[in-house]
């Protein structure tokens, strides 16, 4: 069959010696930066990226890959030992996991956590090997019309369904756009908003902005927040979870799963998301819901397979479209540039290794994740007593090694620091960074995409309309503003009958 | 009323948008337009710029109706220091080498935060510059003069 060879090639590639290697690497990186609190996997894998640069394609981005899903890991991980979500994705697991781990359950807790991540990351590495090539294949038949259609699609999706007010969100991905073609322009030599700076000729370097935006502006709010509040750890005895407990548990990962898969396609939300809805389902179908918040298994279980699915099913998009639907897929995406890989439906052909075989790597990450953190917890633990003050010198200096490997070039440094200055600004007046992430990655092909609809319909813009796919995608894109927009809207009218 | 718009978060996410936009616009008009068939370099930076535009017009309305305040808790040293400490490694790095700019960078960051213990932190440049020249310089190859005086 030709899934399981391709998965079969796919793990051929993960297991080479080097690509192992990157992949452990990764999660263990993944998982350290998961369990500290103050830093994310955005940061990390923005402060890794030139690193990066000297290594193969394929293990780059296993290595990356492995950052991201381990992060979630060890955000799960403090979530139920110490109360305090590591990533925002495990803040729901704090509600019951605590509860769980306060009753001496912190083990059984922290295996079901641990078995449902990795159950929901095999059943999203085959989702990926399923849906992924005929989606890639239909791709092909795009034209720039398409191209263009889609991404205003991605884009929109994604900040219309973000948290936060719609019309901020959707501001920043036009800023981004907009940051994103500073430098010549790549059709008429034109050099646009570089300011007589011959280091902005070739465009605001991606791995500039991400650290500035995430790692610079969010220590800079990170020190002005009241300190964090540490609770004490509690021990660890006995990681088997008991029959009864993998009986309760079965079926929330199913259901958890299945939900984690449905928002990881969608663009814009956050494992967050899926697992909030995991839980709000689990305890809406539970014969006793009082148990919820009082350490029931199902608050774990549920919601820990839908961060993991939904964290693998971002990849759909990214590797068959080339279209991000998350900061982090934003960041893959480039590396993926950065190695001189263009993104979209053609790299399943051109580059089967890189993709089947990060998808490969995907399910063995998950497996080290199992086999390796469950025994270092106590590790992971101790780590958490590392304080903030010495945390975060480290992280600018490895933020500004790594900008100023890509150019030994102090100008990027020092527009890294106005970005965190600006970043700092926006996130305090209620804008979101990722959206401005994806239209900066966006920003380039989707003007180059419009350029060339025009050129293929002579001026006329109806070429979206009259093209099949295009107008789908289009008329898809006013759907999903006015199924999210309208009930703003008449919320804000109740608001002032009221 | 009076100075009710100085915490006025959405008030000051519309006028900076706006602002950017009409920058943004300014600027366009130096580049071509072109044609609806040949799009010219200005075409595409001047449509963003209208979007920000309106965007920010939203947002300056929203503000002054729902007056919704700026959270508190900022650290104006923080927000000074901390890109200062970077420029200082940018500077220092060309000039003196990465030792140098990496213990600058460690020492000046450090005193952005709240607590300043002058012993951990010196201790915490150490390990962090030995750390990065044996990774990045000796390991990694990277191509950075150590220590040089320009």
């Amino acid at each position: 069959m030709d899934l399981l060879g391709n998965l079969w090639y796919g793990f051929g590639v993960a297991v080479s010696l080097e690509n192992l290697a990157y992949c452990f690497i990764g999660v263990l990186v993944g998982t350290l930066i998961g369990v500290l609190p103050g830093i994310g996997p955005l940061a990390t894998i923005a402060m890794l990226l030139p690193i990066t640069y000297g290594v193969p394609p394929v293990a780059a981005l296993i290595m990356l890959a492995g950052i991201y899903y381990g992060a979630q890991y060890g955000g799960s991980t403090t979530a139920i030992l110490v109360n305090l979500p590591g990533e925002t994705s495990s803040v729901v697991t704090c509600i019951d996991g605590y509860q769980m781990a306060r009753q001496g359950r912190a083990g059984p807790a922290l295996a079901i956590a641990a078995i449902a991540s990795f159950f929901a990351g095999t059943v999203g590495t085959l989702l990926i090997a399923l849906f992924a090539p005929p989606l890639a294949e239909f791709a092909l038949k795009f034209g720039s019309p398409e191209y263009f259609a889609l991404m205003l699609m991605g884009l929109v999706a994604a900040a219309v369904l973000t948290q936060g007010d719609i019309a901020k969100s959707l501001a920043m991905v036009t800023l981004g756009l907009l940051l994103g073609i500073v430098g010549n322009d790549i059709h008429s030599g034109i050099p646009r908003y570089v300011f007589d700076i011959t280091e902005l000729s070739d465009g605001i370097g991606f791995i500039v902005l991400a650290v500035g935006v995430f790692a610079v502006s969010e220590i800079i709010a990170n020190l002005g927040a009241s300190s964090e509040p540490r609770s004490s750890v509690s021990g660890v005895t006995g990681l088997l979870p008991t029959r009864e407990d993998a009986r309760q548990a079965f079926a929330p990962i199913l259901r958890g799963t299945g939900i984690g898969a449905f928002f990881g396609v969608l663009p814009g939300t956050g494992p967050a998301v899926a697992s909030f809805a995991s839980y709000m389902l689990e305890k809406k179908i539970a014969r006793d819901p009082s148990r919820f918040g009082r350490g029931a298994i199902e608050g774990v279980a549920g919601p820990e397979a839908a961060n993991n699915a939904d964290a693998q099913c971002k990849f759909i998009p990214m590797l068959t479209l080339g279209l991000p639907v998350s900061g982090v897929m934003a960041l893959m995406l480039g590396a993926l540039t950065m190695q001189g890989i263009q993104p979209g439906p053609e790299v399943m052909n051109q580059r089967p290794d890189l993709f089947w075989g990060l998808i490969a790597s995907m399910w063995i990450g998950n497996l080290m994740l199992v086999l390796l953190n469950l025994p270092l917890i106590g590790i992971w633990v101790r780590l958490l007593t590392v304080p903030y003050r010495l945390l975060f010198p480290a992280i600018m200096a490895f933020a500004a090694i790594g900008i100023y490997s890509l150019n030994n070039s102090p100008f990027e440094i020092y527009l890294a620091a106005m970005f965190g200055i600006i970043g700092f600004i926006l996130v305090k007046l209620g804008f979101g960074m990722a959206p401005l992430l994806l239209g900066f990655v966006l920003g380039p092909l989707m003007e180059d995409n419009l350029r060339r609809s025009m050129v293929m319909g002579r001026g006329d813009p109806s070429i979206f309309f009259t093209r099949p796919i295009s107008l789908c995608l289009l008329v898809a894109t006013v759907l999903i503003l006015a199924i999210v927009a309208l009930p703003a809207i008449r919320r804000r009218r109740g608001d002032v009958a009221g | 009323m009076r100075l009710e718009f100085l915490g006025n978060k959405d008030f000051w996410a519309g006028l900076v948008l706006t602002a950017v936009g009409v920058a943004a616009v300014l600027i366009a008009r130096g580049y071509p337009l072109g044609t609806m068939i040949r799009m010219g370099p200005g075409y595409f930076p001047t449509l963003l710029g209208a979007l920000l535009v309106l965007f920010g017009m939203y947002l300056l309305a929203k503000g002054l109706r729902s007056a919704e305040r700026i959270e508190p808790g900022w650290s104006l040293r923080a927000l000074i220091v901390l890109p200062l400490s970077l420029v200082l490694f940018g500077l220092l790095m060309d000039r003196a080498g990465l030792v140098p700019a990496l213990a600058a960078l460690v020492i000046g960051s450090a005193a952005a935060g709240r607590e300043f213990k002058l012993v951990e932190v010196v201790l915490l440049a150490l390990l962090l510059v030995a750390f990065s020249v044996a990774v990045f310089v000796w390991a990694l190859g990277l191509p950075y003069p150590v220590l040089v005086w320009r």
